[in-house]
């Protein structure tokens, strides 16, 4: 794995999640892009004051990062490019949250998670399920170094594992102990109204509630 | 920066339960809602937010018609809207109701609050699709700033959120050519640049997490300003949060803390959250955390303190929610007046 230094990443959304990802991301010595719908003039400002150090480009650009974070509001999935994504890295962090978002057909009449959705979207993208059963402004608070008996851990799911590896590695430097749930579908154990969604766990602990709705064989 | 500071309080109307736990009426607890915004005028309080939500817990659905009624009961306190759904209403109705009871105040201390609100019960009850919300929003606080702008009744706008207006007569007027027009956000970033180019005022809801984290977005709201040539009144930023004060610290983190797990309980059914625990309310009650629950020094200090981060004009507290018992209400609102706004101007006047 190559400095944290050399690495950089993309964001796409400049809401809650993306700006404290983006600055906890940048407090773990890496480089950042962020993008939105607006061109990155529109996102000057904002860049340079809510998370500075970042910079605003266009989103083919964020998108052109070692690795690339989803952070829209999900039912917006289908406003991002794909073709900018083939071959990425992508941290799928969009959760379905129709009690305040809306009902969409797209998930509901679909029984993959949501990921697997986004990422048949997402042609020849190496989506991985993460970062998104945590807080925003948790991310930013319940970091803690590597080894801490009391770490938070962060559950990921995907079908690619060298794409894991490199998330696993990020979701480390970041602050949190990286627990590996199996392939994408396994991200179900982590949406929204699981408990694994619901509360706060070290790796001991999210290990066992993975276990609970499936055998760990394939997790590292 | 502002170096003065209002202080308010804001109600989604908090119907009362019963011994068993079963809700008393939803008639009792906008009669409730009204009571307190008459007290809180007597007692010297700056402002009152009201509703919009449309459940059996809180039933402050219409806005503008409780602010109508305050507005003939009371002589100083500014009422607005904490916030009215215009995405899921007809801006020209909102309009016409806050600037009807804007004439029956006298003119000058009725505003509205332009917001998505928490939850999305409107839609429904409404008839529209939550996956147009942005253009609904758009064009409706665009029509709705059209009309509290235009010079005169006669008004002309078009879009397709809405049938158009061509130069029909919208009345009546505001006694004093217009309202203040806020917009309320949770705090993205995004949002808080988009209302600073509109040059309009700021509403944070701050519900959760640490209040002083939202500097970095009051300024960028502030920039985003000054960068589209806005740089006039109408620039300024209120703090909503949650609230009580009591005689006591013990006693305030006591009397919200039943009606925090009744909220709790219902908004996790609704969004499959686990049962709040004690522990996760006690974390919030102090100094920096956002729950402002506390005798009226630790209030005064905390928001005096936030003002040092967020520069903001008006702070203003909800404590009543699930079901808080009336007399805690009106203690607090009394004390909020009585005692934590002198001890404010005071720290303030000290800085």
């Amino acid at each position: 794995m190559s400095s944290p230094h050399a690495t950089t990443i993309g964001i796409l959304g400049a809401g809650r999640v993306g700006t404290a990802l983006a600055r906890q991301a940048m407090k773990a010595g890496y480089r950042v892009r962020i993008a939105t719908t607006q061109s990155a003039a529109d996102n000057a400002l904002l860049v340079e004051i809510v998370t500075p150090g970042a910079v605003a480009v266009q989103a083919s650009e964020a998108a052109a990062s070692d690795l690339v974070v989803l952070a829209i509001p999900l039912h917006k999935y289908r406003t991002l490019n794909p073709l900018d994504l083939t071959g990425r890295i992508v941290i799928d962090a969009m959760n379905y949250w129709a009690p305040v978002d809306g009902v969409f057909d797209d998930f509901e009449s679909d029984s993959r998670t949501t990921s697997e959705v986004v990422e048949s979207f997402l042609t020849g993208a190496r989506v991985v399920k993460s970062l998104n059963h945590i807080g925003y402004h948790e991310l930013e608070e319940d970091d803690k170094p590597a080894g801490d008996a009391s770490r938070r851990a962060l559950a990921l799911a995907g079908d690619d594992a060298a794409a894991k590896s490199f998330v696993s590695h990020f979701i480390d430097r970041l602050g949190y102990d990286a627990v590996d749930a199996g392939p994408l579908a396994a991200g179900r154990s982590f949406q929204p109204a699981t408990e694994i969604f619901t509360g706060s766990h070290t790796a001991n602990q999210l290990v066992a509630l993975i276990q609970k709705d499936r055998p760990l064989a394939d997790a590292a | 920066m502002e170096n003065t500071l209002e202080i308010g309080a804001y109600s989604f109307g908090d119907t009362q339960l019963n011994p068993d736990g079963s809700s008393r009426s939803t008639a009792e607890a906008i009669r409730n809602l009204f009571d307190a915004i008459v007290l809180a005028d007597k007692a010297g309080l700056d402002y009152f937010g009201i509703g919009e939500h449309h459940t059996v817990s809180m039933p402050a659905s219409s806005p503008g018609a409780i602010i109508a009624a305050a507005a003939a009961a009371t002589t100083r306190i500014k009422l607005g809207s904490a916030a009215s759904i215009i995405g899921t209403d007809d801006p020209v109705r909102v309009f016409q109701q806050f600037a009807t009871a804007d004439a029956i105040s006298g003119g000058g201390r009725i505003e509205i609050t332009a917001g998505r609100g928490s939850s999305v019960e409107t839609f429904p009850l409404f008839g529209y699709e939550l996956d147009d919300y942005d253009e609904l929003y758009a064009q409706k606080l665009d029509l709705l700033l059209t009309l509290n702008t235009s010079a005169t009744e006669n008004v002309t706008w078009s879009g397709s959120a809405r049938p158009s207006i061509p130069q029909l007569d919208v009345v009546p007027r505001p006694v004093q050519g217009s309202m203040p027009i806020w917009i309320a956000t949770g705090g993205s970033a995004p949002s808080s640049a988009r209302a600073g180019r509109l040059g309009l005022p700021l509403a944070y809801a701050i519900i959760g997490g640490q209040p002083h984290r939202f500097a970095p977005l009051a300024d960028l709201y502030r920039q985003s300003a000054k960068q589209a040539g806005h740089t006039d009144d109408n620039i300024k930023v209120s703090v909503a949060t949650f609230g009580l004060v009591a005689p006591t610290k013990k006693e305030a983190v006591e009397r919200m803390y039943p009606g925090w797990v009744n909220l709790n309980v219902e908004m996790g059914r609704l969004r499959g959250w686990p049962a709040p625990q004690r522990s996760s309310y006690l974390a919030q009650v102090d100094a920096p955390s956002a729950y402002f629950v506390g005798d009226p020094d630790d209030v005064a200090e905390r928001i005096v303190a936030l003002h040092g981060h967020l520069g903001h004009m008006r702070h203003f507290l909800q404590g009543d929610h699930g079901g808080l018992p009336q007399e805690h209400l009106l203690e607090s609102i009394t004390l909020l007046a009585t005692e934590v706004k002198p001890r404010v101007e005071r720290l303030l006047a000290a800085k």
